[in-house]
């Protein structure tokens, strides 16, 4: 004889409570790693856990983490952006150009020189440009956000190579008689002690996790990426939240690039490569949803520091690099099965309340 | 033809006591249902009443919540189709499960391959494949690609597909919803034929005089429960119908209005509405009406008649639609839904799922959806002023739910519709497009709609309102239209409306058409 489930469904509501604290443990999983991880790093390393150790660390992790908070929203919508690594390397470069050559007007034979502010604000949108061309394909011309993105993702490293034929652009200090000096210190200078680096990502992480929950183009967000066309029906303009997310993820990707040029004081052709998967990673550990509708701005960040701390505890404890990759996809694959568990927790949860 | 009398039958599988809840409903509700063997075993039951389910429990796609399935006597349970497969049990679904892009002997031979050292024996399989055709009577070519193939040839393909297997009992869920009167008579014969040769058929469909003819034992389904199980032989349809509606204290009335008869009143109208068809035709032609301030108008169709693309005109969806829409004093032409929202006209879709609600946000979150610049002070949703709407609806609407920061999952269907509702009525429109709003909701929930629906008329909001149940179309519109084959065939108005008129004016220009029974009861 089977027994089958009268018993279970009587038990069920006693358990119900133990079962929403066990979901909410899940859902803080990738803040309960990163303590986890700086516990392990801290008792194998007495060098992890300093201030001067904390900052390189978080400093690290600030230049995935800024690129992270642009593709969340994109990723919230159910699409991706694989361009925003090249989008680092092509806005590296402008401000390369910029500040070494001014911006060339042939038919004058004079080049313009801008401040460092103005050259920040222009390399920023140029991340708006790249954003909204892949916009346009994804929303006008029904492209794939995958290919889309991916298009783009050559196109953009190909016109950073082709900025300066393919080579650096060094010594990005500027000259005083042009009065375009200063650039070097967006990477390296500090304000109370703490690299502009962090506060530069501070601030665009509360902003956007600010927008995500309190405002109408946050809520409409989600609600694309959860149904689309629910969406439409509701009145929301699908297209140009969408178009939006990517320009969103454009400048977050510019800002990077800067950044970088800044910290290294030079413009390579070649910086940002493969960035776009650290950025999908942090996403992805914090646990938004790569179907869409579903995450937040704040578990892209933890999952930044998750990374930041994985890479920079590894180097630590002298854990060779081609490990280090092992160990770090492993954490990945990791976060996207305790994803799909969360997910099939809350659909029996669900059950269970009805 | 002959019935069958029920001791001629064994039995070959019973359900006992079976129940499926899922987020939000209880689909099926202990039901007991006999098959027995050599007979056509008919499941009948209107829209949501679990009939689905249940055949889905039966063929392994779900399992019961509670409950057990005894198969020649002895408890079974099927932890997927291919355990039930095994067992003989054999499904034809509504959507059919083929591969177009295959031909017919390799959608027979899907997944169990005839193969020797690994390789296809394709000739092996389309000889197969032929002999089982001949018994259908048709003459396939077994290499026909099944995309080529018409959808009653289509059917007969799922068919052999499932004899294919030496089924017992197979299932065929609405298997004549696509077949001419001409492949009904064939599909018949085959039904009798494998009765003859022992096989259980499980028979589900709408169309009651059919049941009647092929049918040995007809069981009854209600909103989930088993309403009641007969020999066909020993019923009539009145008793179907009877037992499919029920006598429920719920059911709807109408209720008096008086609609001003002034056309200064008109607040929607239109105009000659036609929508052209992929491939020629029209799916709307020459659509004409108005609708006037506290009107209930209700468009009433068969499937396909044109009932949602009409209101997907109404909201832009169809750019290439032609004629006039007027609303209020504006005529309407390449308005985005969003203006169309915040010119008054709302829809509240037939698809709940997939066009009403985002089932990750919360409830709360889905009635605002559709207003989120109301609520805004300076730059963000300022949370006491979106609480105050949501509170508000909820009580008006009377939506159950512990809190409205519940996922909107967690709900039933029908207050999951009251919430799709409430996301229309807050952005205040002047006409109110329901789309099949009942559908898929229990009784109790469906007398709250309509409920909901008189007072907003008493209110002056202008409902138009699409349902395929007749019950509905003769108690709570003012007006009704008839549409079929995207044409408007008859106009009634409340207390001139009688269902034959609806049915005989719904079936104009169709050639097969239900036969649907004049003699339904009133309640």
């Amino acid at each position: 004889m089977t027994t089958s489930s009268p018993v279970a469904s009587a038990v069920a509501p006693a358990r119900a409570s133990g079962l929403s604290f066990g979901v909410l443990l899940f859902r803080l999983r990738a803040l309960i790693a990163l303590f986890v991880l700086i516990g392990i790093f801290s008792i194998l390393s007495p060098s992890f856990f300093t201030r001067a150790n904390l900052i390189i660390l978080v400093g690290q992790t600030a230049i995935n983490a800024i690129m992270a908070v642009g593709m969340t929203y994109v990723i919230l919508t159910g699409g991706i952006d694989l361009s925003v690594g090249s989008t680092v390397g092509l806005a590296a470069m402008m401000s390369g150009l910029l500040i070494n050559r001014g911006l060339p007007i042939p038919p004058l034979g004079v080049a313009v020189y801008f401040n460092v502010p103005m050259i920040i604000v222009l390399g920023l949108c140029l991340g708006l440009l790249v954003g909204a061309f892949n916009g346009l394909l994804i929303t006008r011309f029904n492209v794939a956000p995958f290919i889309a993105t991916l298009g783009t993702l050559y196109v953009a490293r190909g016109l950073a190579q082709l900025s300066n034929d393919g080579a650096t652009f060094p010594n990005l200090v500027g000259k005083s008689e042009l009065g375009n000096t200063g650039f070097p210190t967006l990477g390296a200078g500090s304000i109370l002690g703490i690299p502009i680096v962090i506060w530069i990502m501070v601030l665009f992480a509360a902003v956007a996790a600010f927008v995500a929950s309190k405002t109408p183009f946050g809520r409409q967000v989600f609600a694309v990426g959860g149904n689309e066309r629910a969406a439409e029906l509701s009145g929301i303009y699908v297209n140009r939240i969408k178009m939006a997310v990517y320009m969103i993820c454009g400048l977050c990707a510019a800002m990077t690039g800067l950044i970088t040029a800044s910290q290294l004081v030079a413009a390579h052709p070649a910086v940002g490569e493969s960035y776009e998967l650290n950025a999908i990673a942090a996403v992805v550990l914090g646990g938004t949803s790569l179907a869409g509708g579903r995450g937040s701005i704040w578990g892209t960040i933890v999952g930044a520091l998750v990374i930041g701390v994985l890479t920079n505890g590894l180097v630590l404890l002298g854990v060779q690099e081609f490990w280090k990759k092992v160990i770090t996809g492993l954490v990945i694959i990791l976060a996207v099965v305790l994803d799909q568990l969360q997910e099939r927790l809350q659909q029996r949860l669900a059950l269970k309340r009805a | 033809m002959q019935q069958a009398r029920p001791e001629a039958h064994r039995t070959v599988l019973v359900a006992e006591q079976v129940s499926k809840r899922f987020p939000g409903t209880l689909a099926l509700d202990r039901v007991d249902f006999t098959v027995y063997d050599g007979a056509v075993n008919v499941l009948i039951g209107e829209n949501g009443a679990g009939k689905s389910t249940l055949m889905k429990i039966l063929a392994g796609v779900e399992r019961p919540t509670s409950g057990r399935l005894l198969l020649d006597g002895s408890p079974v349970e099927f932890k997927s189709t291919r355990e039930a497969a095994h067992a003989g049990i054999g499904i034809i679904f509504q959507e059919l499960n083929l591969y177009p892009n295959l031909d017919i002997s390799e959608n027979i031979f899907v997944t169990r391959e005839m193969t020797r050292t690994g390789v296809v024996q394709h000739r092996a399989q389309e000889k197969v494949t032929r002999d089982l055709l001949a018994r259908l009577e048709q003459p396939l070519e077994p290499t026909t690609l099944v995309r080529d193939l018409r959808m009653g040839q289509q059917q007969i393909v799922e068919i052999a597909k499932a004899l294919s297997r030496n089924v017992r009992i197979l299932i065929m869920d609405e298997p004549t919803s696509a077949l001419t009167a001409a492949e009904t008579e064939a599909l018949f014969r085959i039904i009798r034929d494998l009765k003859a040769h022992g096989v259980a058929i499980i028979y589900i469909s709408h169309k009651l005089e059919e049941l009647l003819t092929v049918g040995d034992y007809v069981t009854v389904l209600r909103d989930g429960r088993l309403a009641a199980t007969a020999p066909a032989a020993s019923i009539n349809i009145s008793w179907i119908i009877d037992k499919m509606v029920g006598r429920n204290v719920n059911a709807p009335h109408h209720r008096a209005r008086t609609v001003a008869d002034d056309s200064d009143q008109t607040v929607l109208e239109i105009k000659n509405l036609s929508l052209p068809r992929l491939g020629g035709g029209f799916t709307l032609e020459g659509v004409s009406f108005a609708l006037k301030r506290g009107e209930i108008l209700a468009i009433f169709g068969l499937m396909g008649a044109g009932r949602t693309e009409l209101f997907e005109c109404l909201m832009g969806l169809h750019p290439e639609a032609s004629g006039q829409i007027r609303l209020g004093t504006r005529n309407l032409r390449h308005e985005a839904i969003r203006q169309r929202i915040d010119l008054g006209l709302m829809l509240v879709p037939e698809d709940r799922q997939r066009l009403g609600l985002v089932q990750k946000l919360s409830v709360a979150h889905n009635i605002t959806l559709a207003n989120l610049k109301r609520f805004v002070t300076s730059f963000w949703i300022s949370e006491r002023l979106e609480m105050e709407d949501i509170r508000a609806m909820m009580r008006d609407l009377a939506i159950k739910t512990r809190t409205p920061q519940h996922p909107i999952t967690s709900l039933s269907g029908g207050n999951q519709q009251k919430v799709v509702v409430a996301k229309s009525l807050l952005t205040r429109p002047k006409v109110l497009l329901l789309d099949e709003p009942t559908r898929g909701i229990d009784v109790g929930a469906k007398a709250e709609i309509f409920e909901i629906m008189n007072r907003l008329a008493e209110q002056g909001l202008a409902i138009l309102f699409v349902s395929s149940e007749l019950p509905e179309m003769l108690t709570i519109p003012d007006r009704i239209l008839v549409l079929s084959k995207g044409k408007i065939t008859g106009e009634f108005s409340h207390d001139k409306v009688t269902e034959e008129a609806l049915v005989l004016a719904a079936g104009a220009r169709q050639q097969t058409e239900h036969p649907v029974p004049a003699n339904r009861p009133n309640n």
